[in-house]
């Protein structure tokens, strides 16, 4: 797969709790970008997300994920992912999170450090981690994605809760990211936060919405936000 | 198991030793318990050195299976488990590295609770000290496999404890501690073959009163060992990867 595409979704289904969470689902994301999956809670940014990792059980269609399809096990190396709540270890301390998830993924301990300094934790590696704050074991969380240096990372609202000056620090550190050849897929019920991204992919109920840059999506619905572009966009029921 | 086991254990390990009441009470219970009852037949050591050993080699695997199954379920609802389940890892990996972490900590509480016993409560068994102290440490492992698997059929922390007199309370009723198997009503004592807490507590019994031993407690170790094996391997079969 040398077509720079690094997720290919097709026509993909997936039923949660009777009804469909993704109705036949049809995208791709580009590779060593920055990909933004926008949409409300319920609309199955989260269902998409596990899918692509391979912890989903889907209904139909496929995933292909570097050429693979997700949850093939050798992908369990090149792909990190992070759960909307901080999926970590409370009663360990932020360097023995780190060195666990460096050890399951044969990183070099050197990796740790680089991924604190990159989520702005350095200073905290001896504390424990349930007496950090949600903002900090949320990028606590995001560092032991890191510690693998994947070549894709799958991002759910790793944002939230944080403030507006951490959050433009980590956008940055994701664009780092992406020019350094990764390719990030960030979810996010933020539309503001749209901008930072290199491309967008809105989801609306199970189905993709619309794609596009920032740019585009403006242009094309003639808002002036991003938020009254979606609003737009649900309306005229326009089809990406 | 692959190097992802060890880290695994080493990783449990780290958790219980943060959490120092744990850590205390699983080594201070079950020595109280058994200085209470030497306490209670002061006037009867006999009745100490007979019920003794069998305790003594009952409460790791009780105390074990709660604190496995507590611990793998929060591993499950805290989104950790589905975490790792992305990661190169196998199940197995994970459900042996639990085994081991949790047969460490089983291996010192045994010990300690055998030390008090024999050298501080003066306990008497007709068998050697440090074969009680080797089931003991065997009941715990079992005990945690047992819990390991259980964790699986818990939705919280709650059905998790409750779990404890369910699983645990009927097998320690049935396996001869309280009435002697063969005189128990046909049924029951059927029932009691099927549970492994019988072949523990058999092996305990014989160790105890016995000094010489014969193919009857290599059998019971043989069904401890293998009950250990086979909640292992269906502990690690309910973990998925890919969940609804």
């Amino acid at each position: 797969m040398t077509d720079g595409r690094a997720v290919e979704v097709d026509r993909l289904r997936v039923v949660r709790g009777g009804r469909d969470a993704l109705a036949g689902v049809t995208l791709d994301v580009r590779r060593g970008k920055v990909t933004g999956l926008l949409g409300p809670s319920g609309s199955g940014k989260s269902t998409l997300m596990r899918a692509i990792v391979g912890t989903q059980v889907v209904e139909s269609g496929s995933v292909l994920v570097l050429g693979s399809p997700a949850g093939t096990p050798s992908l369990r190396r090149r792909v990190a992912y992070t759960t909307q709540s901080p999926a970590v270890y409370d009663d360990l301390t932020v360097r023995e999170n780190l060195d666990y998830f460096a050890r399951l993924l044969r990183a070099p301990r050197a990796n740790a450090g680089e991924a604190l300094e990159l989520v702005g934790l350095g200073a905290d590696v001896g504390r424990v981690v349930g007496r950090l704050s949600g903002g900090q074991r949320s990028r606590v969380s995001l560092a032991t994605a890191l510690v693998g240096r994947p070549d894709l990372l799958v991002l759910d609202e790793p944002t939230v809760g944080l403030d507006p000056v951490l959050r433009r620090d980590l956008w940055q550190a994701f664009a780092r990211l992406a020019d350094g050849g990764a390719t990030l897929l960030v979810s996010s019920h933020v539309m503001d936060e749209a901008e930072r991204c290199d491309e967008l992919l809105l989801l609306h109920q199970g189905r993709l919405l619309a794609r596009g840059t920032t740019g585009e999506l403006l242009a094309r619905t003639g808002a002036e936000g991003m938020d009254e572009a979606f609003l737009r966009l649900i309306d005229s029921g326009d089809e990406a | 198991m692959s190097w992802a086991g060890p880290a695994t254990a080493a990783r449990v390990l780290r958790q219980l030793r943060r959490d120092p009441r744990t850590v205390a009470l699983l080594l201070v219970v079950p020595c109280v318990l058994v200085a209470l009852l030497k306490y209670l037949f002061v006037d009867k050591p006999e009745v100490f050195d007979r019920i003794g050993g069998p305790l003594l080699g009952l409460f790791p695997f009780i105390a074990m299976f709660v604190v496995t199954s507590i611990t793998m379920l929060r591993e499950r609802v805290t989104g950790t488990l589905e975490r790792l389940m992305t990661l190169p890892l196998t199940r197995f990996d994970l459900v042996a590295g639990y085994g081991a972490a949790f047969a460490l900590a089983a291996a010192v509480q045994a010990t300690l609770v055998s030390l008090v016993a024999f050298l501080l409560l003066g306990l008497d068994t007709a068998g050697p000290p440090w074969l009680i102290a080797m089931l003991a440490v065997g009941n715990a492992v079992l005990g945690s496999t047992l819990g390991l698997f259980s964790s699986a059929f818990a939705r919280t922390e709650f059905q998790a404890v409750q779990f404890m007199p369910a699983f645990v309370l009927p097998q320690l009723l049935l396996c001869g501690l309280f009435v002697p198997r063969e005189e128990m009503a046909r049924l029951l004592e059927l029932v009691s073959y099927a549970l492994p807490l019988t072949y523990a507590y058999d092996a305990l019994e014989r160790v105890a009163l016995e000094t010489s031993y014969d193919w009857r407690l290599a059998l019971d170790v043989a069904v401890i060992v293998g009950t250990t094996a086979l909640a292992l391997v269906l502990g690690a079969a309910t973990l998925r990867r890919r969940t609804p």
